[in-house]
């Protein structure tokens, strides 16, 4: 049961071989026998699970199912639901609890799902390995001694070691795509705007999507037809008809034009990762889909400009963390100044005080133009470069990670190692463009890795179309650790 | 561009995160590792370039000018450190 896909476990319950109940403490027992070693769940609250699953038996019942009504669902610890405590991975929120759903939240609510617990998460989604979280590091089911990839380390870990059928995720800069790759799951970043920000804990607004962690292309476009659509709440929500994500799953890829990145195919790409990505092109091919070579000029310029953008905004966002109205504040203190200071350097970690750092530094007096602004300019290069490939191919594939998964601690020292893990999965969120990462083989240690797809905006129906397709006729995500 | 100890101190003032001296010293140089990862931005020429200030080029939608919130300040308050009176309690700010 726990190896099903959502739609089986949906037509399981339709049929009621299994109940809702059955079926949440079937999957919190695997959370209660594996969180204690890979510490993918902040929270889990079995009665709150057990009575959403009982209003969706008797949904069931009723004839009211929707297809997502009595599968549990992890929901990464950055979605406010209503509670529920809400961390966001950080000392900060270690005590709050949220007092309203996120749209995402209500979104799978209203369609039946029943939430089966917080996954943990790069702290405030600052990181690529999930080491930063206040809660302690995830474990790689694969490999218990390497990461997860981050920040969406909880949910990935969560989903691959089937202690959740399904997990929600978001990603500033690769934080769905690079846990994905560096776990042998499907992930799926959206066009930006397509899922709305309400309630999701603001990193940088500019860039921040929330998307899926699944074990396939299908089970992702089964949650994406929740969590889609317009929300007046969140001002950068996309207006337009909503989509049914499965429509094209069963087309195949005949005429489809694959657009390979040459500059990601270069220097710092591991050779093992490189050609299980090759073969997974090649593979492509076989299923009708044309292989073209096009360019990325700028992308290299990626990780530069984000780690403006992105601190810039977050120093922003995270000003509202001043231990007034919630979250931590210092236990001890004499004027305002100090209470805000004292509270802060205290509910913050490292990492996130790093990025508050350079954030306030690129935006103060003097620096605006030479950096922000700067950084801004390189933005709109980017973006115009996936522009000019669009117009030779239909998607643009390469590498998620250049990497697989790394040893915990292997690069907790060095910022800017952590920050190279994502120079393939920036160019998307700078552009905001809809990201994928799907198994495609293993590389050394019999480690996953991950092929990365990057549509036009709002081609999700066709990415995940060439997910599945290719899917159907490769095994490699089906593939699952040992635990 | 470097970032001298000095100027640590005044950007973490200005973030309102207080610093120790022995943290000030670790975050200078890692901060200057990652400014010398942001200068390469410096190498291209974007003379002419309009800045891209969001991933999608729609205006921001208006809306009709009425309040829709509800009010839930009990709420909102029943998670805060410290309340008085419908009242967040901070220090005393005016003498």
């Amino acid at each position: 049961m726990i190896n099903q896909s959502i739609k089986e476990l949906s037509v399981a319950l339709a049929a009621r071989k299994i109940s809702s109940v059955e079926l949440a403490k079937l999957f919190l027992r695997r959370i209660h026998a594996l969180n204690g070693d890979l510490n993918a769940f902040i929270t889990v609250d079995e009665a709150r699970t057990l009575e959403q699953a009982r209003a969706a038996d008797e949904r069931i019942a009723r004839g009211e199912a929707t297809s997502l009504t009595g599968i549990p669902v992890a929901h990464k610890d950055i979605f406010c639901a209503r509670g529920w405590r809400t961390t966001c991975g950080s000392r900060m929120l270690a005590n709050f609890t949220a007092p309203y759903d996120a749209h995402l939240i209500e979104s799978f609510n209203a369609a039946g799902a029943v939430i089966l617990g917080k996954t943990n998460m790069d702290e405030f989604a600052m990181g690529s390995s999930n080491e930063t979280s206040w809660f302690g590091p995830v474990k790689n089911p694969w490999d218990r001694t390497r990461v997860p990839g981050g920040s969406s380390g909880g949910s990935a870990a969560a989903v691959a070691a089937r202690m959740a059928p399904a997990a929600t995720a978001t990603d500033t800069g690769g934080s769905i795509r690079q846990p994905a790759a560096l776990t042998g799951l499907t992930g799926i970043k959206p066009t930006y705007g397509l899922v709305s920000r309400y309630g999701m804990i603001a990193f940088a607004s500019s860039l921040d999507q929330a998307g899926t962690l699944t074990r396939s292309a299908e089970d992702s476009a089964l949650l994406l037809n929740v969590m889609a659509g317009f929300d007046d709440r969140d001002s950068t929500s996309v207006q337009r008809p909503r989509e049914d994500y499965t429509r094209d799953l069963g087309q195949p890829l005949a005429g489809l034009r694959v657009g390979v990145v040459k500059e990601h195919f270069g220097e710092g790409l591991s050779p093992d990762v490189g050609s299980a990505v090759q073969a997974s092109l090649q593979e492509l091919q076989k299923l009708g889909a044309t292989l073209v070579e096009v360019s990325l000029p700028n992308a290299g310029l990626a990780i530069a400009a984000y780690y403006v953008i992105a601190p810039a905004e977050a120093s922003s966002n995270l000003s509202r963390f001043d231990g007034v109205r919630y979250g931590h504040r210092a236990a001890e203190y004499g004027d305002l100044a100090e209470m805000y200071s004292k509270s802060r350097a205290e509910g913050f970690g490292a990492e996130v005080k790093r990025r508050i750092l350079i954030g306030t530094y690129v935006l103060s007096r003097g620096y605006y133009d030479a950096y922000y602004v700067k950084a801004q300019k390189l933005r709109r290069l980017i973006a115009a470069d996936f522009a000019e490939a669009f117009r030779q191919c239909d998607v643009v594939a390469g590498p998620t990670s250049p990497i697989v998964a790394f040893e915990l601690g292997a690069k907790a020292a060095d910022p800017v190692q952590m920050y190279l893990n994502d120079v393939y999965t920036i160019p998307a969120n700078l552009a905001g463009l809809p990201g994928m990462s799907l198994p495609c083989g293993f590389g050394d240690q019999g480690l996953p890795a991950g092929l990365h797809l990057v549509g036009d905006y709002f081609s999700e129906a066709k990415m995940l179309r060439i997910a599945h397709q290719y899917q159907q006729a490769t095994g490699w995500h089906l593939r699952s650790p040992e635990v | 561009m470097s970032l001298s100890l000095e100027e640590v101190r005044r950007v973490a003032a200005l973030a309102r995160i207080r610093v120790s001296d022995e943290e000030a010293q670790a975050t200078c140089a890692q901060l200057n590792s990652i400014l010398d990862l942001i200068g390469q931005m410096q190498a291209v020429d974007t003379t002419g370039i309009e800045p891209m200030s969001h991933a999608l080029d729609v205006p921001l939608r208006l809306r009709e000018d009425k309040v829709t919130d509800q009010d839930r300040r009990e709420l909102f308050q029943s998670i805060a450190p410290r309340v008085e009176e419908g009242l967040y309690l901070v220090p005393k700010v005016i003498e």
